[in-house]
């Protein structure tokens, strides 16, 4: 039984079609695909500080890829689901870029849908990116929210973050 | 009794952490046990590496490239990272 599970780290942009197709070839056990696209936005929620105009992802080689790992691993052990594809940008964005994308298949859909949002839960709390703004007033990193853990611990994993 | 023995550790550090200490990485020569310990000597350097490693300070470790939510046995070659919370997604 086929059950690819991979990550990529990478400066260059993604083809989100591609990727799914990708995922899913060759393999009519699959009934669902369901995916996650997160994207830079121009404004920070409730900020007046102004529009930002560019983030810089940053991270730990080595620790980002063999950390969405073991969330994938954990993905295939809670949800009856077949294969998983992560690719996560780095570098210089700007506004409207493709940031992160999760792709899970499945026979069914709720699984695929759970497993997707799961390890979106995951990766924002416990995944070694940071991120840096520009905006009018000069560039700042974002800060971790509080939200994005209570996100996790509905999984049962209360792992501290912000 | 535990016996003292000097360690060669990588440590590194991200974001806004590094930016703080100035240094993305060193090669430490330690005595320290474990993690913890390790936090105290660098601390102990005292300035912004007291104010940046401070205990109640929101700072993640890391060992070996996994996260550590408990202090944890340090052995030669490890490498030890310190960083802010993540905000990657």
């Amino acid at each position: 039984m086929k059950k690819p599970a991979s990550v990529c780290i990478q400066h260059a942009d993604f083809d989100v079609a591609a990727e799914m197709a990708a995922l899913r070839a060759g393999n009519a056990r699959v009934g669902a695909v369901c995916s996650f696209v997160g994207t830079v936005r121009d404004r920070h929620a409730g900020d007046a500080q102004g529009q930002v105009s560019a983030v810089e992802l940053e991270h730990y080689p080595g620790m980002t890829e063999k950390a969405i790992a073991a969330m994938m691993a954990e993905a295939q052990q809670r949800f009856d689901i077949l294969g998983i594809r992560v690719v996560h940008r780095v570098g210089l964005l700007r506004p409207l870029d493709q940031i992160v994308l999760v792709a899970v298949t499945s026979m069914h859909r709720h699984q695929a849908f759970q497993a997707c949002e799961f390890l979106m839960d995951y990766l924002k709390t416990q995944a070694p990116f940071w991120k840096k703004e520009t905006t009018p007033a000069g560039t700042r990193w974002v800060d971790a929210r509080v939200s994005d853990d209570a996100a996790l611990a509905r999984w049962g994993l209360d792992l501290k973050n912000a | 009794m535990t016996e003292h023995t000097s360690k060669a550790v990588t440590v590194r550090y991200f974001a806004a952490v590094r930016e703080a200490l100035g240094t993305a990485s060193e090669q430490v020569q330690t005595g320290a046990d474990t993690v913890e310990g390790l936090r105290d000597e660098l601390r102990a350097r005292g300035g912004t590496w007291a104010e940046q490693l401070a205990p109640d300070k929101a700072v993640r470790v890391a060992l070996n490239q996994t996260m550590l939510r408990d202090d944890r046995p340090l052995a030669d070659a490890d490498e030890v990272a310190f960083f802010p919370p993540v905000t990657g997604g």
